[in-house]
């Protein structure tokens, strides 16, 4: 089963000080780098293009159309933004990245800048996470010592700067026109569209945005070539993707594996479920996607699996949670976050948000009524597809998902006055054997 | 509610027209509409809050949300979409809240979550009665509340708080729609409201320093689609539902701007902007909103005054009089007086105008007629008469809508934002929209700045040279798609205003003069001038003569050009002019406030007309309480020619209209053998007779232009540059301390270099003229013209002429401490 792994992003994370420059050249980096300058922008376009890369960051559009999309006969400057806001609950693969290997994201913003005639790119990471902009900051300025960045690169006559920019603390600047306007120095609300951010983006010119993994793995495709990116994967989900498992599972961490591979393999590789425990739900691209449940461990988790299924492959941020684990109280701690997260902008969103957190207290501590599920399926439902972006979307996912597969669980809360779970014994430190 | 409102004249270029398909009725609207713009095509209102026709969409409060099944690609939208971000696409189909049970739900959501955290306060509520969101929360909301019956617990906040001295925020009742903050941004430009915090607790904020002072704050209160924002003028004072509204227009500039006046039992409670999208559109300034009070204080004079005179064996003192009694003894005065000259502020309606220049031509037989009470000069006369009378919109003279079109717009002797505020506005817009400013000034004010002005530096006195340099300087571009405005201040430039006229006919730029006060355009047209008779008609013209002497039904009108302003008041204190009839004066505004005073002194017999007690009236023989522009039908002019009527609001028991107090006297001196009577009584008769007479159709004066401009001024000490605040002490702003404490604060402003070069040193500087000398914080302006001060005309108890410097004249600078 285990060669059912693809370390490509995450080959050289093992290695002594993995995140310095010569650490990542002795692993062969940057001489896809050292390619792509060697070939013209509009062949790295076609190659991205025919490597079916589609974005890593959750919603899957195609990385290569999306360049494709920059108007090269535009006079304003060209910019690429790599979105690093990485806060999805759950979603963990861009800053253990960037932790591990800085230099393969900051390859592949110079190949991709390179691609799109970008000489300006910004890293705009999350600004909690101080150490992992410390270190893309370090293996920015390395690159620059190495002549990787600045001015005629490597004699290509190609200019590329890349500032590496610290968010304010919001969730909300992961949605890729609130990071523009943060980036911008205001606040950061997403921005009406169109115009569309390959048409006026960044300071109102054509911006190219991508996820850190989406950008890391052009490196990969230059230096390797699309074919062999497309033969991984499935037909319309091609490549490999970092796939973070997290909660009641033996090994937690980050599984690097063609797309189409199935959760019940990805647990096999991670030991198993919590020792004595079963796997009871999911969700398979963090928080804001549907959550699933034991009948689903089958399912090829590609784009297009996860939305047969009715939910998202999202950023595949797969938290698995075993039988102890209360739904309601682990929907409503992911309410009160978007609630907390919320910018405000939208009605629905902020007013919503607010609302639902105070049903479901009600209805964990046992104090709601039956009806009140249909209350809240009714709130998820003026609240989906009616807000201004995807937050409020993803704010109903679980909600509405796990009513879906839990109804009883809910109704058991009012028969029993209260949470009928041992709260303690979801946690790590639950002594052994404890008992949902 | 804010539709859109549809523009009554004005070019409308040919546009491509679209087919859309609205709850299944088809119609045609222009590319780029909104949805929910073409939908009050088809008679449906689609509920809305943070939407406004005047502001860019935002998309905020998805209240608008509408069901497309056909996004004219023969695809629909899988989800509802906001109306008022969404163009209208050819073959596109909407199903709005009337037909779709989708954007019905959407909508009834949307209010359900929006009254989730208000707090349903109406009943004490200022905007209860005329909210948005209590009107449509009926027409698109749910009856009963599901968030309070499932015992939700709503967020609050400490109730209001200041986002300036006038206005107030509660916060509680806000949606954030960002009405205010977009207003304050896009129009405005003073962005000094912004969100802060997220989520529930987003609210508006102002920056701890920074409060909201904008000259047009008071805007966002009405276009607040909740009872968010509030005045400290109105809130708690009156229920919409207790007011009486009636349509008027501003009296404080002359912009001309349509508002609304609120009131009730007798008594003005507020003023609201009105609409008109050929004007002001929906945005005045807080002087119109604010400044009403005056008309209804204390000192308001209640019933005329004659005074018992020494010489008849009198006390000296005033005492009230009966009407009759008043006008008698006025007419007897001014016939025993001899001469007698007109002097009238510019704050007259054009019927009460025309009535003091048909007194002055017809009872008191003289041209000597003024409405200028403030620096003027001869050429200011003559230019009015070449370039400015009988202007009209229907006639080619510049409007608003030709600002938004002109390439460039060229501002001489006018600072918009203090002088004429819906001006600025249509200038900001049209500097966003590609306009560029070119301003003649001595700096580069935060008004300028506002409209992204090109300063040409200019030190005051050398307007004339600038202007004329712009007529082939290339990087000025000045040609046939600009528009030059002109201030009523460049009288007090030598030349400049026949350099701009020149400017206009060398380069085919168009020119229009902008006044300060609203009367003075009106003045010009009615003849309150001393060479000009009413319609524009040249006093030096027989033919003119003839004409208006044959529809006064009269023999003849006096031949000689009168004396302006500044020579009345020469005559009286040389005694070659006995009486004057003064309207609206005050002294302190006057060129030489001293020597206005010493000619009421002089003058043998005085008659004053005023809203309430001056100096004029304490020195008058007889005093006439005069009918507020709030209490009295009449006409503006406005800067484009553009005739503002408007109706009276109130009944004043105790005052007359000035032109009814005129006819009074003129029967009066007609029966004494002095002239003939005015024959009119009411406004309406004065419009009547006014469009009988007509505009002059015979030749126009030319105004001869000395060609060469007078260059820099030259003298000792440093040049003088000043204007009036839009909100100082003026007479008219009295009564509101909340508008007050909005002015901007009196500093004198100078250019580092000139403050090095006076050996300053504290924050605060002397300014020392030939009339006194003046104290104020000293503020430096890099890039202002070198040896210039700016002081504001009238921010510090009194005015710039009054205490400072006589116009024209130089000033010298020295240190202080303040």
């Amino acid at each position: 089963m285990v060669d059912t792994l693809t370390p490509v992003l995450t080959a050289n994370w093992g290695a002594e000080r993995s995140w310095t420059l010569a650490s990542y050249e002795q692993h062969g980096g940057y001489a896809g780098l050292r390619t792509a300058l060697g070939m013209a922008p509009d062949d790295v376009i076609a190659a991205v293009k025919d490597s079916g890369l589609r974005g890593r960051g959750g919603a899957g559009f195609p990385t290569g159309m999306k360049w494709g999309f920059i108007p090269q006969d535009n006079p304003k400057p060209k910019y690429l933004v790599v979105n690093a806001d990485e806060s999805e609950p759950g979603t963990c693969k861009d800053i253990p990245l960037m932790m591990a290997s800085p230099h393969t994201l900051v390859e592949g913003v110079i190949i991709s800048s390179y691609a799109i005639r970008a000489n300006k790119a910004f890293i705009y990471i999350r600004g909690e996470v101080l150490h992992v902009i410390r270190r893309v900051q370090a293996a920015v300025a390395e690159a620059y010592a190495a002549g990787h960045l600045g001015t005629d690169i490597h004699g290509s006559g190609y200019d590329l700067d890349v500032v590496v920019h610290a968010g304010a603390g919001a969730y909300i600047c992961g949605e890729e026109t609130a990071l523009l306007e943060g980036l911008e120095g205001r606040r950061g609300q997403p921005r009406l569209r169109p115009p569309f951010p390959a048409v006026a983006g960044l300071y109102a010119s054509p911006t190219v945005i991508n996820n850190v993994e989406s950008i890391a793995s052009v490196p990969s495709i230059v230096a390797n070539g699309a074919d062999w990116f497309a033969s991984m994967g499935t037909e319309k989900s091609k490549g490999f993707g970092i796939f973070s498992l997290s909660g009641h599972v033996t090994r937690p961490g980050q599984y690097e594996a063609p797309l189409g591979i199935t959760l019940r393999e990805l647990i096999d590789l991670a030991g198993g479920m919590r020792a004595g425990h079963e796997l009871k739900f999911w969700t398979p691209g963090g928080s804001s996607t549907p959550l699933l449940t034991a009948e689903h461990l089958d399912l090829p988790l590609d784009f297009e699996g996860m939305a047969e299924a009715g939910t998202m492959l999202g950023t595949r941020a797969l938290q698995l949670f075993d039988e102890t684990t209360c739904v309601v109280r682990a929907v409503l701690r992911w309410t009160e976050f978007y609630k907390h997260e919320s910018c405000g902008k939208c009605t629905p969103c902020r007013e919503g948000t607010w609302w639902l957190v105070q049903t479901l207290a009600r209805l964990e501590k046992g104090e709601g009524r039956e009806e009140d599920l249909d209350l809240l399926l009714d709130q998820c439902d003026n609240i989906l597809g009616r807000s201004f972006c995807a937050l409020g979307d993803g704010a109903t996912s679980p909600i509405s998902s796990s009513i879906k597969f839990f109804r009883d669980e809910y109704l058991a809360h009012l028969a029993h006055g209260g949470c009928p779970f041992d709260p303690a014994a979801s946690t790590v430190f639950a002594t052994a054997g404890a008992q949902a | 509610m804010t539709s859109t409102p549809e523009k009554t004249s004005g070019a409308q270029p040919d546009v491509e027209l679209v087919q859309v398909t609205i709850d299944g009725i088809e119609v045609s609207v222009p590319k780029d509409t909104l949805v929910i713009r073409a939908a009050e095509q088809v008679g449906v209102q689609i509920p809305r809050f943070c939407d406004h026709p005047l502001l860019e969409p935002v998309g905020a409060c998805r209240q608008c949300l509408v069901d497309v099944p056909d996004a004219g690609n023969g695809r629909g939208f899988p989800k509802p979409q906001a109306s008022c971000t969404l163009p209208v696409a050819p073959g596109m189909v909407v199903n709005t809240q009337a037909t779709s049970e989708v954007a019905d739900k959407a909508q009834q959501g949307v209010m359900e979550f929006l009254l989730v955290n208000h707090p349903l306060d109406c009943p004490v509520c200022d905007k209860g009665g005329e909210c948005p969101l209590q009107n449509q929360a009926m027409s698109n909301g749910r009856g009963e509340s599901r968030f309070t019956a499932s015992g939700g617990v709503k967020r609050t906040f400490p109730k209001p708080i200041n986002l300036s001295p006038q206005v107030l925020l509660d916060r509680e009742r806000c949606i954030v729609c960002q009405r205010c903050t977009r207003f304050a941004d896009e129009i405005a430009g003073d962005p000094f409201i912004a969100l802060v915090e997220r989520g529930a607790q987003q609210q508006i904020g102002i920056a701890e320093s920074a409060p909201f002072l904008s000259y047009f704050s008071g805007n966002t209160i009405q276009i607040c689609p909740v009872g968010a924002l509030t005045s400290e003028s109105y809130r708690f004072r009156s229920r919409p539902f207790d007011l009486v509204s009636t349509p008027s227009v501003a009296e404080h500039d002359a912009c001309g701007s349509a508002i609304r006046v609120d009131h009730r039992r007798g008594k003005v409670m507020r003023r609201l902007a009105g609409n008109d999208p050929e004007v002001n559109e929906e945005w005045i300034t807080d002087k119109d909103r604010f400044a009403f009070t005056y008309a209804g204080l204390e000192d308001r004079l209640g019933y005329p005054q004659v005074r018992d005179r020494v010489e008849d064996g009198g006390d000296g003192s005033l005492r009230p009089a009966s009407w009759p009694e008043a006008f008698a003894v006025a007419a007897r005065g001014l016939a025993a007086a001899g001469a007698t000259a007109v002097l009238t502020g510019g704050r007259m309606s054009t019927e009460d105008a025309y009535a003091y220049a048909k007194l002055a031509r017809v009872s008191l037989g003289t041209n000597d007629i003024d409405f200028r009470a403030r620096p003027h000069s001869t050429e200011e006369e003559r230019f009015l008469a070449a370039h400015v009378a009988l202007g009209t919109p229907g006639s080619g003279a510049v409007t608003y809508a030709d600002l938004e079109s002109a390439a460039t717009v060229v501002l001489a002797g006018l600072e918009p934002e203090d002088e004429a505020g819906a001006v600025f506005l249509r200038l900001r817009r049209a500097a966003r929209h590609g306009t560029r400013v070119l301003a003649v000034a001595p700096y580069l004010s935060r008004g300028l700045g506002k409209l992204s002005a090109h300063l040409v530096p200019t030190a005051p006195g050398a307007e004339a040279a600038a202007l004329a340099a712009m007529v082939e300087h290339a990087e000025h571009g000045v040609d046939a798609t600009t528009v030059v405005l002109v201030g009523e201040r460049l009288a007090t430039s030598p030349g400049a205003l026949g350099a701009a006229a020149e400017l206009a006919a060398r380069t085919g730029a168009r020119l229009a003069w902008v006044p300060r006060r609203a009367g003075d355009r009106g003045a010009v047209e009615a003849g309150c001038l001393p060479t000009l008779l009413p319609g524009g008609r040249p006093v030096a013209d027989a033919a003119a003569r003839v004409d208006a002497a044959a529809s006064w039904g009269v023999a003849s009108l006096p031949e000689t050009p009168g004396r302006d302003a500044d020579a009345i008041v020469a005559a009286l204190l040389a005694g070659e002019v006995g009486g004057l009839v003064v309207g609206g004066v005050d002294p302190a505004d006057t060129p030489d406030p001293a020597a206005t005073r010493a000619a009421l002194a002089a003058a043998s017999f005085v008659v004053a007309l005023d809203l309430r007690e001056t100096e004029v009236t304490r020195v008058a023989d007889v005093v006439f309480p005069v009918a507020a522009a709030v209490e009295k039908a009449g006409t503006f002019v406005n800067w484009e020619g553009r005739a503002r009527a408007f109706e009276a609001v109130l009944p004043s028991p105790s005052a007359l209209p000035d032109l009814r107090v005129l006819a009074g006297i003129s029967e009066e001196l007609a029966a004494l053998g002095r002239g003939a009577a005015l024959g009119f009584r009411t406004v309406d008769e004065v419009r009547a007779e006014m469009a009988d007479l007509g505009a002059w159709d015979g030749e126009r004066p030319a105004l001869e232009t000395t060609g060469a401009a007078t260059g820099q001024p030259a003298g000792e000490g440093v040049a003088l540059s000043t204007w009036k605040q839009m909100i100082d002490d003026g007479a008219m702003q009295a009564g509101d301390k909340h508008l007050a404490a909005t002015a901007r604060p009196a500093v004198a402003r100078l250019s580092p270099a000139t403050y090095a070069a006076a050996a300053l040193s504290g924050a605060s500087v002397t300014v020392v003229g030939d009339r006194g000398e003046l104290t104020l914080p000293v503020e430096q302006v890099p890039g202002m013209v070198d040896d210039v001060v700016w002081v504001p005309s009238a921010s510090f108890g009194t005015s710039v002429l009054e205490r400072l410097a006589s116009p024209g004249s130089r000033v010298s600078l020295k240190g202080a401490s303040l």
